[in-house]
C-alpha cells in the first residue's frame, strides 16, 4: 500500500500538531482516573480469570518451573551443610504428614523386606534389613522443613547415601536417582543431592528403629530438599538418565525443591 | 482548562522498572498470601482465598517463583539505573528533620504542595526509599525461606527459617501498607500518573 502523504492542516505538520494536542489536553480529572481504574481492574481481573483457568499458562509456569530446577541446581553448593541442632531441640511430638492419614500408614513386615535396586547399577543384588544396619551409620539433627511452610526438628539415622551408591556400584555421572515406595509413593532426586554427605538412607529415628508413621523399614532423610523428597517406606531405588518426575511433582509441584 | 503546570516524564527505566515492579508484587502478593494460607503462622490470621492467586499450593508456587525473577529483574534494573545516573542523590537528596516537619505541618493543614510534581517532598522521599528498602528485606528473606542451606549468612540474620518467615511476612505487610497509601496518593493528584506513563507530559 502506498503511504499517504503527511497531513498537514494550515501548513501545520501532523508533530506539531500532536504537540499542541498534548499541551491542550484537560487535567486528568479524579473521575477519569478512577473509570481508568476501574477498567485495569475489570481486565486485569478477566485476565486473571482467563490465566488461572488457561492451559496455556499452566503450561508456561510449568516450563518456567523446569527451569527453575536448572537455575537451583546451579546454586546447590555440594560443599554447603544444613544446619543441625542440638538434640535438646528436637521437635516433639514430631508432626506426621503423608499425602493420605495416619490410620492408613502402611505396616510393612522388617522379616520378607527387601530394597531392591535397578536401573544404572552394577551390583543389584537386593538388600534385607540386617544386612542394611550392618554397614557403617551416621546420625545427624537437622530441620525438615515442608512445601506447606512448616518445619520441625528430628533426629535421624542411617547410610550415607553416596557411601551407599558406591558400594553397589552405580553409576554416580548419571542424572537421576529415584525411589518407590510401598504406599505407592514415588520421589527422585538429582545426583549431585544424592552425593551430599549429609543425604542418608535412614534406618532409625531418635536413635530407635523408625516407627512406622516415620517411614519402616527405610526412609530417605536429605536435609537440603524440601520434606516431600524425603520419601519414607522405601521399597525400590533406581539410578537413570530419564527423567523420573515423582507423585507430587507430577502434579506441579517444583521437582529440584532444593533448599 | 488545563492547568499548565510543568510535568516531565521520569526516565523510561524508572517507568518501566516501576510498572514491571507492580505487576510483579501483585502475582506475588496473591500468590504469596495462598502460600501462607497451607500453614499459617498465626493462628488470628488467614487470608480470604477470593484475594489469592494459583488455586493451590503448587500453583501459587509456580506463580511465586516465577515472577520473583521479575520482581528481582525490575528490581536491579531500578536501583542500578538510580545509581549509576546520579538520580537517587538528584531525587532523593537532601533529606531532613526539618523538612520533614514542615511536610508533617503542611499535611495537618491540608495544603502539602504538589507545584512541582517532578520533585519529592521529604514525605515521598521517605515513602519511596522506604518501599525500596522493605523490597530488599522481602527479597532477602525470601532467600532465606527459599535456599536456608545456601545462604548461612543471611539465616543468621533473620533468625534462622523460622525468623525469616516472619521477616518476609511483616516485610508484605509493610509493602501493602505502601501501596493503599501511595494509590490513594496518586487518586488525589492524578496527574502524577502521567510522569509514570509518558503521557500528556512536556517532551
Ligand atoms: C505495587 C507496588 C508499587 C510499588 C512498590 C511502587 C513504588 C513506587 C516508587 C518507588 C516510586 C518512586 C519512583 C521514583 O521516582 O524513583 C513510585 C512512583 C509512582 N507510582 Fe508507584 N508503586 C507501586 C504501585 C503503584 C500503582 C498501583 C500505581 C498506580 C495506580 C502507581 C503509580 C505511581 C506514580 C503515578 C508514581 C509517580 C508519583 C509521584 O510523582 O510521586 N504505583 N512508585
Amino acid at each position: 500500500m502506498k503511504k499517504p502523504p503527511p497531513l498537514k492542516i494550515d501548513g501545520a505538520s501532523e508533530r506539531e500538531i500532536a504537540r499542541e494536542v498534548v499541551t491542550v489536553l484537560p487535567e486528568l480529572t479524579r473521575r477519569d482516573f478512577l473509570k481508568g481504574l476501574v477498567t485495569l481492574g475489570g481486565l486485569s481481573l478477566a485476565t486473571g480469570v482467563v490465566l488461572s483457568n488457561g492451559a496455556a499458562v499452566e503450561k508456561m509456569l510449568r516450563a518456567i518451573s523446569r527451569w527453575n530446577d536448572g537455575a537451583q541446581g546451579a546454586l546447590f553448593d555440594p560443599k554447603k551443610l544444613a544446619q543441625t541442632y542440638p538434640e535438646s531441640m528436637m521437635t516433639r511430638p514430631f508432626p506426621f504428614n503423608a499425602f493420605y492419614g495416619i490410620e492408613d500408614v502402611p505396616v510393612v513386615d522388617g522379616k520378607d523386606w527387601k530394597l531392591e535396586l535397578g536401573g544404572l547399577v552394577k551390583d543389584r543384588k537386593a538388600w534385607d534389613l540386617p544386612s542394611l544396619r550392618a554397614l557403617p551409620q551416621e546420625e545427624q539433627v537437622t530441620r525438615l522443613v515442608c512445601v506447606e511452610g512448616w518445619s520441625a526438628i528430628g533426629k535421624w539415622g542411617g547410610i550415607p547415601l553416596g557411601d551407599f551408591l558406591r558400594r553397589i556400584g552405580a553409576d554416580t555421572t548419571a542424572k537421576y536417582v529415584g525411589f518407590g515406595c510401598f504406599d505407592g509413593y514415588r520421589s527422585s532426586i538429582d545426583m549431585a543431592s544424592a552425593l551430599h554427605p549429609q543425604t542418608i538412607l535412614a534406618l532409625t529415628y531418635d536413635g530407635k528403629p523408625l516407627p512406622p508413621r516415620e517411614g519402616f523399614p527405610l526412609r530417605l532423610r536429605i536435609p537440603t530438599k524440601l520434606g516431600f523428597k524425603n520419601p519414607k517406606h522405601i521399597a525400590s531405588l533406581y539410578v537413570t538418565n530419564s527423567y523420573p518426575g515423582g507423585y507430587w511433582e507430577d502434579q506441579g509441584y517444583n521437582w529440584f525443591s532444593g533448599l | 482548562m488545563a492547568r499548565r503546570e510543568i510535568l516531565r516524564a521520569h526516565p523510561w527505566p524508572v517507568r518501566l522498572a516501576h510498572w514491571a515492579t507492580v505487576l510483579a508484587v501483585g502475582i506475588m502478593l496473591a500468590s504469596g498470601w495462598r502460600i501462607y494460607d497451607a500453614a499459617p503462622f498465626y493462628a488470628w490470621w488467614h487470608f480470604p482465598p477470593q484475594f489469592t492467586l494459583g488455586g493451590w499450593l503448587a500453583g501459587a508456587l509456580m506463580w511465586h517463583f516465577a515472577a520473583m525473577w521479575l520482581l528481582v529483574g525490575s528490581g536491579l534494573v531500578y536501583v542500578g539505573y538510580n545509581i549509576l545516573s546520579g538520580r537517587f542523590v538528584r531525587q532523593f537528596w537532601p533529606l531532613s528533620v526539618g523538612g520533614l516537619l514542615r511536610d508533617v505541618g503542611d499535611v495537618l493543614r491540608l495544603r502539602l504542595g504538589h507545584a512541582d510534581l517532578n520533585r519529592y517532598n521529604t514525605i515521598q522521599k521517605l515513602m519511596y526509599l522506604g518501599v525500596v528498602a522493605a523490597l530488599v528485606v522481602i527479597v532477602a528473606s525470601g532467600l532465606v525461606v527459599w535456599k536456608p542451606v545456601q545462604f548461612p549468612f543471611l539465616r543468621m540474620v533473620m533468625g534462622d527459617y523460622g525468623g525469616a518467615r516472619q521477616v518476609h511476612f511483616w516485610a508484605m505487610a509493610a509493602i501493602v501498607a505502601f501501596v493503599l497509601v501511595h494509590v490513594v496518593m496518586v487518586v488525589l493528584v492524578p496527574n502524577s500518573l502521567r510522569t509514570m506513563t509518558n503521557v500528556g507530559v512536556k517532551k
